[in-house]
């Protein structure tokens, strides 16, 4: 690992200033992505801001048909969180099928939604359920959030403060885990609200994206046949030595009918 | 630029003057010598580094040795009684042949205990799926899961 000045701020007004005063600065959530890859020298900032110690980041409130969880709290938290689990039990099961324990302890969701890892899981549940992404600037809607592999609208300097999703009528998570890391090669999040349905789907392309066809015909049958019976096309979709294009096109709608069951508690 | 680092590390204070890039795992093992944490993959997907902070279990590894700053540590030295009998969740892995060369055990212990923490009597399916966070290439994990099992009751 380079070396690199640390700095612990107290307040995001105090990381916002470090981070604008350093044109190489990191900010450090858990640390799950980010040390792998300094250790990897992937990644060599010149100072790291460590937000551990930021109370304002961290707790989850339910409130007004939302639930808002504060950019570092921890995927364990989000997960046994019972507010989460009465108010969006898909959220919290995500939460809880994210890595593994250890990993769970330490990795947050502002982490994981700012890094934007492309099977990374938080990405599903924040455009699945139609998320609002709060900054230390403003508010972005969820599915203009995730720009492209690693790359979110987050600008520089912005600081991920909060994230408020909608509590729905019923939603489902399921994804194909791979084995050794545990990250989603194929993962879909599905919500049913009073406004519509939506498929959010994660791992099967470069960045988190929805699926439009499926969304009419769930919106017409809420039923698992009626998600897994539509087709995805491989186009652009990743491909690697665990999966094809092919191969993840098809667990889209295999994973899609799953998490359609899980909604509705089958 | 060294910066100082305090906490308390098996229930004894513990200060130093470190670089900010030294993992916790290496703080661990080179300035306290506590070296019954392993490094085993260094790339935060084995579990034998596992250790509490602050109650919980993490992969140190994976983290700087500054984002244990001012935190309780737990290591696998930090639980045997001061006479030197083994905590019940380390005789069960003794007494039930859970591990064969021995170098995934320290974090398999640190990890079964947050687990016995969350599920003080767990089905054997929960300690599969929770310990899914440490690898062990010996003991196939059937006489893991029973050390487990046994050491929840213990």
């Amino acid at each position: 690992m380079h070396e690199f000045n640390y700095h612990k701020a107290g307040t995001v007004a105090e990381a916002a200033s470090r981070l604008a005063a350093s044109p190489e600065a990191r900010l450090l959530a858990g640390g799950q992505t980010l040390i792998a890859a300094m250790k990897m020298r992937l990644a060599a900032p010149s100072d790291l801001i460590d937000l551990a110690g930021v109370a304002e980041l961290k707790g989850i409130k339910v409130d007004g048909g939302q639930v808002t969880i504060g950019a570092m709290t921890t995927h364990a938290e989000v997960a046994a969180s019972q507010d989460v689990v009465r108010a969006i039990p898909a959220l919290a099961l995500l939460a809880g099928s994210i890595g593994d324990r250890m990993v769970r302890n330490m990795g947050t969701l502002g982490g994981s939604v700012a890094n934007n890892d492309p099977a990374a899981d938080y990405p599903a549940a924040v455009v699945g359920l139609g998320a609002t992404i709060t900054t230390n600037k403003r508010k972005v809607a969820a599915d203009g959030f995730f720009t492209g592999m690693y790359q979110t609208a987050l600008e520089d300097g912005e600081i991920l403060t909060s994230i408020a999703f909608p509590i729905p009528k019923r939603a489902g998570y399921m994804k194909f885990k791979n084995p050794a890391s545990r990250y989603a090669m194929v993962g879909v999040f599905v919500t049913e609200t009073a406004g519509g349905v939506r498929v959010a789907v994660t791992g099967a392309g470069p960045c988190v994206f929805r699926v439009a066809g499926m969304e009419q015909a769930l919106a017409k049958s809420f039923a698992p046949a009626a998600a897994a019976g539509v087709k995805v096309p491989a186009d652009g979709l990743n491909a690697d030595i665990h999966a094809t294009a092919e191969y993840r096109a098809h667990l889209v709608s295999v994973m899609a009918g799953r998490a359609v069951e899980q909604a509705l508690g089958k | 630029m060294a910066v100082r680092l305090t906490l308390t590390v098996n229930g004894k204070p513990v200060s130093a003057e470190i670089e900010p890039r030294l993992l916790l795992v290496d703080f661990i093992r080179d300035h306290l010598r506590l070296t019954g944490t392993h490094i085993g993959c260094d790339t935060a997907q084995c579990g034998a580094c596992t250790i509490h902070l602050n109650g919980n279990a993490v992969k140190c590894c994976n983290m700087l040795a500054l984002q244990a700053q001012g935190a309780n540590v737990l290591t696998i030295e930090g639980l045997a009684r001061a006479d030197g009998t083994m905590h019940p969740m380390q005789a069960a892995f003794r007494d039930h042949h859970g591990l064969q060369c021995g170098y995934c055990t320290p974090g398999m212990v640190m990890s079964a205990l947050d687990l016995v923490k969350r599920h003080p009597d767990p089905s054997e399916e929960q300690i599969r799926a929770e310990l899914d966070g440490n690898l062990c290439r010996c003991t196939g994990y059937h006489n893991i899961v029973k050390a487990v099992q046994a050491g929840a009751k213990a």
